[in-house]
């Protein structure tokens, strides 16, 4: 390792570090003008009531101030839960914001500097260490030591590193009140970009980005001499940086909703929810734009250009998801698992979320048309049901979380339901195909080895057969490390698309169906 | 009803598998059993590099699933077989077990030459071809190897250089001819993977030849010595001149060998229901022009045993191999040949077209006869389809007919540099032809492809 490359890695150990600490930082004081500010009109007398014994209290961590805070509130609320006065129970979280406007910390008084500190080390340190890689070397794919790696075959630093993804999310979703600190670190950017105070989902898409564009550079040194894993890369790190993190905060500061310009319904499972609906609706000609442009998308994008190019044209060159998966992920590609096993329950796991979406959504718009009084409970429940298990805890906490285990694409090949309509579009009615090189192939498994969606590529390759799955997200990595070239991503005429009789050709004493 | 026949096969490489899952194709009842003692399940030995280098664990070398063999009833046995008693139809194991076969298949494959040098015996010395060379070379190159000597130069040569290289290992290539590989590659081809390799910082030394390898007073290897005299220190020597049929088991039997089991054109051996195929057989009659009595590659020994399941199943013919082809990678660098490009290509005979790359590192040659006919390929650093080459080299296509349709026969990904433009227009300033060389795409243009 070049001296710059340990530099690197020591930055960005150093800004993790910092990044990890500062949630702990500094201390709490709630206040009346606090509680005023941070809460609806309807429950300020009520929130200033039950709040008042804390104020003008030091708290010095986050945890004796939140746990003071809920146990409040949620004994105001059980008491009127036991008297049935549901009403007046207060169903608003304001554990967040009430933290957040209570925290007085240096990040909060310099939140650039720390935001440097963090933020700024890991990425400064992420460049330093995959700038310099493979530099002097001849252009090739070198996939040296992954399998001896403490890192990238379940060692003990992909364990670590897959916990502190595991424990981020379930902060994020569910407790994002002890990471107040961080959020403001984000804060003057937010103002800067949308003119909104920066919340959680704010500093994850920031996070995010970033991640994406780092992990995306090391992506080109990796694959350098790739112009197709080249390409799909700087397309990725562009559809995150400005449709889904700029243009949407850039939306809201024009005071326009904010929106995603390449999120689909059905991974955008919250597309047809009444919120959303009200929301275009009630912006004028933008929001009937967004709405039909949503719907546009569903209906006309999806079929049409995975007619022609396959899912590879969202999957691996657009999504926010596949985008993560396909630089921060890339160097866990190989622990998807290829087994026929997984292939079955990831058959019915991914359909499966597609219908849960799918009926979610159609008693969503029932309940719409019939002004809510068509199963508007069931609705409700359905909705905090698909947000807890599939929204929050599959794409996320397992989704990326569970990267150092079982891969990157645990997300896109066991629960998205947009992985599974586009794949449908694939498997019966779309030009792609992968196909095979005669009979060069030599069955050595690197093309299988190294497909993140767990498919059996030398299974085909090796009887010359054309590669047409439902999952194949066409990343084209099966094609790069073949060492044979037998593989190559193909937009053809839909005849001969499926050979399920391959013939394998170089013998001439009989026809082989291989 | 009689007992279903049982074939068994010594040896579960390409051949011997590729025979036992077409026999099952072919026919349900038939009794399969595969005897192998270098490992229980097969695996792909071409990949053996990819596991040492850590791009692969060896259970993903193994094409298929373990339930497989149990699915297919192919019956799996882990031995080596010692003898073979030809008259009562048995196989004799090294642990005393024997079996009894109806048909037998011998598809023992290959084993590293050994040219008698001395000290080839000595530790740290060995060659790369089968799960326990692999084991051996990962024990011993673990710790206290800093430089290693390389004897022959060849694919599996390039590939223990590169398997090194992994480790901090420096290498010197000691390879007797004057170019590398020289006896498969034309000149041209043979100097653009020398400086490929040595681009790899390997010391490549051609006209270099082994004389001796010296042992320290522990039986292990610290020096080699070339047939100039000089003495290259050294910890670990791979000797990689080649492949030689695994046929010693079978020596002083009844069975005909020369350099490999004798086999007719349908696979006989000269006793009753006794077969060979693969790297272990050798032909009586080559097969076809310009193919060898023993066939060494991946590719014809798959073809060895689809032809022989074949023919003990439905009914025998001969084997008859088509338009040949290869592939492989130096270090970076892939190389694929469809038809006939034999290394001594520049004489009156044939008629050479030659196009190279200015990085040095792309290449392409199409060999044609007087009459200007297609007669074989190769390409470096970038991908050609196999079928169409089948298809042109076998209908005797003109070397004109082949630039005109160039652009059907590119496989390699998406927007790479439009190559196939440049050897077309290359080849009408040498040749003439009326094909227009293909343009740039739009997409091309728009990204600025650049050949």
């Amino acid at each position: 390792m070049k001296l710059i490359q340990k530099l690197g890695l020591v930055l960005f150990l150093g800004g993790l570090l910092a990044f990890t600490i500062i949630p702990f930082l500094g201390s709490y004081q709630l206040s009346e003008e606090i509680v005023l500010s941070q809460t609806k009109e309807i429950h300020q007398e009520s929130m200033n009531e039950i709040l008042n014994p804390l104020y003008g209290k030091t708290y010095q961590t986050n945890f004796t101030f939140i746990a003071e805070l809920k146990g409040k509130i949620e004994a105001y609320n059980q008491e009127l839960k036991d008297k049935q006065e549901w009403d007046q129970v207060i169903w608003d979280d304001y554990t967040f914001p009430l933290t957040k406007a209570s925290v007085q910390s240096p990040v909060k008084s310099q939140p650039l500097l720390f935001l440097f500190l963090s933020i700024g080390l890991v990425v400064l340190g992420g460049l330093l260490y995959n700038i310099p890689k493979h530099q002097g070397e001849p252009e090739g794919i070198k996939n040296n030591g992954i399998f001896h790696s403490k890192m990238k075959n379940r060692g003990w630093l992909g364990m670590i590193t897959g916990t502190y993804l595991i424990l981020f999310y379930i902060i994020l979703y569910w407790f994002p009140a002890y990471m107040v600190n961080a959020v403001w670190m984000v804060n003057p950017l937010s103002l800067l970009l949308s003119g909104n105070p920066a919340s959680q989902w704010f500093l994850y898409g920031f996070i995010y980005t970033l991640a994406i564009l780092v992990m995306g550079i090391r992506m080109f040194r990796k694959y350098r001499g790739n112009k197709y894993q080249q390409l799909r890369t700087a397309s990725v790190m562009f559809f995150q940086t400005a449709f889904a993190f700029l243009i949407p905060e850039i939306l809201v500061l024009l005071n326009q909703p904010y929106y995603d310009f390449k999120n689909i319904w059905p991974l955008d499972y919250d597309f047809f929810y009444d919120y959303q609906i009200s929301t275009f609706l009630s912006n004028g000609g933008v929001g009937m734009f967004m709405l039909i442009w949503g719907i546009l998308l569903i209906i006309i994008a999806v079929p049409l250009f995975t007619y022609f190019y396959g899912k590879r044209w969202y999957c691996s060159w657009v999504c926010g998801c596949g985008g993560l998966a396909e630089t921060v992920g890339d160097p866990y590609r190989q622990l998807s698992d290829k087994s026929i096993k997984a292939w079955n329950i990831e058959r019915y796991l991914i359909h499966g979320v597609l219908v849960l979406a799918v009926v979610m959504t159609l008693v969503t718009i029932a309940n719409y048309f019939s002004s809510f009084s068509f199963l508007g409970n069931v609705t409700n429940q359905l909705h905090s049901f698909y947000g807890f298990a599939i929204g929050s805890a599959f794409a996320g906490v397992v989704g990326t979380g569970f990267y150092p285990f079982m891969g990157n694409r645990v997300w896109c090949r066991f629960g998205c339901p947009l992985a599974a309509y586009l794949g449908m579009v694939q498997r019966f009615k779309s030009r792609f195909r992968i196909t095979t090189n005669g009979g060069q192939c030599i069955s050595c498994g690197n093309c299988s080895t190294y497909c993140e969606m767990g498919i059996d590529v030398r299974w085909y390759a090796q009887r010359g057969q054309n590669i047409v799955r439902s999952s194949c997200v066409g990343c084209g990595v099966c094609s790069a490390v073949c060492p044979r070239g037998v593989l190559k991503l193909e937009n053809g005429p839909e005849e001969g698309r499926i050979n399920e009789n391959p013939i394998l050709i170089g013998n001439d004493s009989i026809k082989v169906n291989a | 009803m009689s007992q279903a026949r049982h074939i068994v096969i010594i040896g579960n490489g390409i051949s011997g598998i590729t025979c036992a899952r077409h026999l099952r194709k072919l026919d349900s009842d038939v009794k399969i059993t595969v005897i192998s003692g270098e490992s229980k399940y097969f695996f792909s030995r071409t990949a053996l590099m990819y596991v040492y280098m850590g791009h692969m664990k060896f259970k993903q070398t193994q094409p298929y699933e373990n339930w497989f063999w149990e699915k297919n009833r192919i019956d799996l046995i882990e031995g080596w077989v010692k003898q073979i008693d030809f008259k009562s139809k048995a196989l004799l194991f090294t642990n005393g077990d024997s079996l009894s076969y109806d048909q037998l298949v011998i598809a023992t494959g290959s084993k590293p030459n050994k040219f008698g040098w001395p000290g080839q015996d000595l530790a740290n010395v060995q060659g790369l071809y089968s799960k326990q060379d692999l084991e051996l070379m990962e024990k011993t190159t673990e710790k206290g190897v800093s430089h290693a000597v390389i004897v022959g130069g060849g694919l599996i040569g390039i590939e223990m250089a590169e398997m090194l290289a992994y480790k901090k290992i420096s290498v010197t290539f000691l390879v007797r001819e004057a170019g590398f590989w020289n006896n498969v590659l034309p000149k041209e081809e043979s100097e653009l993977v020398g400086r490929h390799i040595r681009e790899h910082h390997f010391d490549l030394r051609l006209n270099a030849e082994l004389a001796e390898i010296i042992g320290d007073q522990n039986g292990k290897v610290k020096a080699v010595k070339t047939k100039e005299g000089e003495l290259i220190d050294c910890q670990f020597v791979g000797l990689t001149a080649g492949v030689s049929p695994n046929i010693d088991f079978l020596k002083n039997s009844e069975l005909e060998l020369k350099r490999g089991v004798l086999v007719d054109q349908y696979f006989r051996t000269n006793m009753p229901d006794v077969f060979a195929i693969g790297d272990c057989a050798e032909f009586r009659e080559v097969p076809g022009k310009d193919r060898k009595n023993i066939e060494q590659v991946w590719y014809t020994g798959r073809m060895h045993g689809e032809t022989l399941a074949h023919n003990l199943i439905i009914k025998p013919v001969p084997y008859t191999p088509g338009v040949w082809f290869n592939s492989a990678k130096f270090l970076d660098i892939e190389y694929q040949t469809y038809g006939t490009v034999p290394a001594n290509c520049e004489n009156d005979d044939v008629i050479n077209f030659y196009w190279e790359h200015r990085s040095g590192k792309v290449a392409f040659r199409m060999l044609m006869d007087q009459e200007k006919k297609i007669l074989g390929v190769n390409n470096f650093g970038f991908r050609l389809k196999h079928e169409f080459f089948d298809k042109a080299i076998s209908q005797g296509w003109t070397g004109e007919k082949v630039m005109a349709h160039l652009s059907k026969a590119n496989f390699d990904p998406e927007f790479y540099a439009p190559y196939i433009n440049e050897i077309q227009k290359v080849y009408k300033d040498q040749f003439g032809g009326e094909f227009t060389p293909s343009k740039k795409s739009f997409i091309q243009k728009l990204l600025g492809a650049r050949i």
